[in-house]
């Protein structure tokens, strides 16, 4: 008994949509929850002597309003309190802390960072450039390397499936950390984006030993029965791609549970990708080539 | 590519005794043997005389710190003096920034879409108001003129005592000076610093150099005083030099200090973060923790899954580990210093990943083989032929993403890239080389 994967694809494609579609809701219902790096803002810390008080939190935020600045939240913590708010450039910091002073207590301000909006705008950007060129660049690369497989497929077929792959476990990442921003506060922040690269690298790379399979295979077999040189390959490939998947899945929960907090968001999202690029490796990629070959004879039939 | 194996043998036992010197702290009076042992692979670059530390650079994530992002604005500076005017903010700030007295402070000046920035990370520091006084002040270039100390006012702050000398402040300040530059000297041909003043400079420094003939007259920035020179004669023209046993690159120094009074530049924070530093350590132990231990989960599974091979790949990790850290080291005596951030700590561990799986794809390999009846030696040669293009594309597309990274990203995400890069090609090298190697050994 051979486990047929190419037979039941259509299954497989509706679990990645079940997790894709609320995750791209969410996307557009809420967005992602920019940190400041992105959007431009800033981040003030403020400590006092005393626990602080619900009025004093109106008030300070009164003093951010009247300085036309826009605040995006404040949250206290004992004696501390926390302000995002739109930029606040030094000047501005020091006549605020000095206001604060005056009209709320006896506030010392113990952090204070900022990013112009022109620098946010620019990492953002930077990031969606280097990820188009990359997926641009890997198309190229698999288009060259796969050249040698045998008509009726092409080579670029396997590139541009590859970054189908890509883009899927991009959307499963991007959904599911929509959700956690808007439920759980959880920020998209610079971390978060060499998060996502590196899961399109680790995406591809995975995608590559399936496909290079294939190719292998049918370099061996032709490609008259297609659909059935991609099942044996998948499975040919399945024990590997699992014990890989497992060591560095194991590798991330020990990062997980004893990383520390700063990474901790980093490496659920390494977490998220890692599984999602094997399953799409497996899963999506290579039944997406018998598809595209499919659809191109049922034309020539016609 | 059929090496003989006992040559890549001694090839790897000596890259991994030269990595493993490298990698050691400095162990000072050990005693063994009733001997005692001292021992810091610096004390070779020592001895060598290259006059740089080995070390393991640690990102401000780990150490604490702040890191500035500050733009100079450039309106009142003409265009071709921008990047001179960009240099001299640069060498203020990084006076201002030594004064805190911390290691390795890093400021760097960067160009992008027309805008002039200054990047600026001080480890150590997380003082929002002495951040301030960085920026808090544009340059201010000043000169002095030597008094006699019983007509000083000793407490006045236009007067600085330096070693039983009194300065008093002058009237010649930066806005009089247009420019300097660096020559060379018609007599001598050592390498000069002329200063080109306004027409109202001109005149001021006429009379200043006409009262002290003789006597010294020091420049000091942000009261610092940069250059002592002696003046020999009357200078009426706007053009003066400061001669002096100068190299080129004392003199550009200097040069370029003295642009900081001529063209000031007001310099505004785009973006600023502080991290705390007692986050930063106690992630740092947490992350080697979790690092060590995911290490070891990796060789039990390893020998669970493949047994004997599986025990040579992890043989063959723990050296890959050692090379790559002997790199991160050793890149600390290049320019090209790789900073270890935790993000690159996470790409190190990642990369880890990809190691083990260039060892499970040539395993799999030969179990196929092995199953189909060839013979060991075979199925080793096979696993590594059929193994090969899998593990070249894939280490290529990753290869790929981090140049692409690399060129595109900002700091942290550079850090990234660079380790994943570093991590991939160490790991090719570990699966195909070192793995291989010892399998032909024990199978021989």
């Amino acid at each position: 008994m051979k486990l047929d994967i190419v037979g039941k694809k259509y299954w497989y494609f509706l679990l990645s949509l079940i997790i894709i579609i609320p995750g791209i809701i969410s996307l557009l219902l809420f967005g992602l929850n920019l940190s400041i790096e992105f959007t431009g803002g800033s981040r003030l810390t403020f400590v006092s002597s005393k626990e602080v008080s619900q009025n004093q939190i109106s008030a300070l935020k009164s003093v951010f309003e009247q300085n036309q600045i826009k605040v995006a939240s404040i949250e206290k913590s004992g004696n501390s309190v926390f302000v995002r708010s739109g930029p606040v450039d030094e000047k501005q910091d020091l006549v605020i802390t000095a206001e604060i002073k005056n009209k709320v207590g006896d506030f010392k301000q113990e952090s204070y960072e900022t990013v112009g909006p022109t620098i946010g705008g620019e990492t953002l950007r930077n990031a969606i450039y280097a990820l188009v060129i990359a997926s641009v660049l890997i198309v190229i690369y698999i288009t060259w390397s796969f050249r040698s497989v045998p008509k009726p497929t092409s080579s670029f077929r396997f590139g541009v499936c590859a970054i189908i792959a890509l883009i899927h476990d991009v959307l499963v990442l991007l959904g599911i950390f929509s959700i956690f921003g808007h439920f759980f506060g959880v920020e998209i922040d610079s971390l978060f984006v060499t998060a996502v690269l590196t899961v399109i690298g680790f995406s591809v790379h995975d995608t590559i030993v399936v496909f290079d399979r294939i190719r292998e295979n049918l370099k061996r077999v032709g490609g008259e029965n297609f659909a059935e040189v991609v099942n044996d390959s998948i499975l040919q490939t399945l024990d590997r791609s699992l014990n890989t998947s497992l060591t560095v899945v194991l590798v991330l929960v020990s990062l997980l549970i004893f990383g520390g907090e700063t990474i901790r968001w980093f490496v659920a999202a390494l977490l998220i990708g890692v599984v999602s690029g094997t399953y799409s490796s497996i899963f999506n990629a290579s039944p997406l080539l018998v598809i595209w070959q499919e659809i191109l004879q049922r034309r020539i039939k016609k | 590519m059929r090496k003989n194996p006992r040559y890549l043998f001694w090839l790897i036992i000596g890259l991994t005794i030269l990595a493993v010197f490298i990698n050691l702290p400095k162990v000072s009076n050990v005693h063994f043997a009733n001997r005692t042992f001292n021992f810091d692979s610096n004390s070779i670059l020592a001895a060598l005389k290259i006059n740089k530390v080995l070390m393991f650079r640690e990102g401000l994530d780990l150490k604490g710190g702040t890191s500035l992002v500050l733009r100079a604005d450039m309106k009142n500076i003409a265009s071709d003096q921008r990047s001179n005017a960009l240099n001299s903010a640069k060498t203020v700030i990084e006076n201002r920034v030594n004064l805190f007295g911390v290691s390795e402070p890093l400021v760097q000046t960067s160009i992008a879409n027309s805008d002039y920035r200054i990047i600026v990370e001080i480890p150590g520091v997380t003082d929002v108001n002495q951040i301030r006084t960085l920026i808090g002040t544009t340059a201010q270039l000043t000169f002095w003129e030597e008094v006699a100390s019983s007509s000083a006012k000793i407490d006045s702050p236009d007067v600085i005592n330096v070693g039983g000398v009194y300065f008093k402040k002058t009237n010649l300040t930066g806005s009089d000076l247009k420019q300097t530059s660096v020559g060379f000297s018609q007599n001598t041909g050592k390498p000069e610093v002329e200063l080109l003043f306004t027409s109202e400079g001109a005149k001021k420094f006429a009379e200043i150099t006409k009262r002290n003939v003789g006597k010294i007259l020091a420049i000091a920035l942000d009261r610092n005083f940069i250059s002592t020179p002696k003046v020999n004669q009357e200078i009426t023209s706007d053009r003066a030099v400061i001669e002096g046993n100068f190299t080129s690159d004392e003199a550009n120094q200097l040069s370029t200090q003295l642009n900081a009074g001529a063209l000031p530049v007001p310099l505004v924070i785009l973006s600023s973060s502080i991290i705390e530093p007692t986050l930063g350590s106690s992630s740092l132990a947490k992350s080697l923790f979790a690092g060590v231990l995911g290490f070891i989960i990796i060789v039990i599974f390893m020998t669970i899954l493949y047994k004997k091979l599986g025990l040579i790949a992890s043989l063959a990790l723990t050296l890959y580990a050692l090379f790559v850290l002997a790199i991160f080291k050793l890149s600390s005596i290049t320019p090209y210093g790789i900073t270890l951030t935790l993000s690159g700590i996470a790409g190190f561990i990642l990369s880890i990943g990809m190691a083990v799986d260039a060892n499970i794809l040539i395993f799999e390999r030969m179990k196929e083989e092995l199953r189909q009846g060839k013979s060991h030696e075979t199925a080793i040669e096979l696993g590594f032929t059929r193994a090969w293009t899998s593990i070249r594309d894939s280490t290529i597309s990753t290869l790929i993403t981090s140049f692409v990274l690399y060129a595109f990203g900002t700091g942290m995400v550079k850090g990234f890239a660079l380790v994943l890069a570093i991590g991939v090609l160490v790991s090719m090298f570990s699966a195909i080389v070192v793995t291989r190697t010892f399998l032909r050994l024990i199978y021989k």
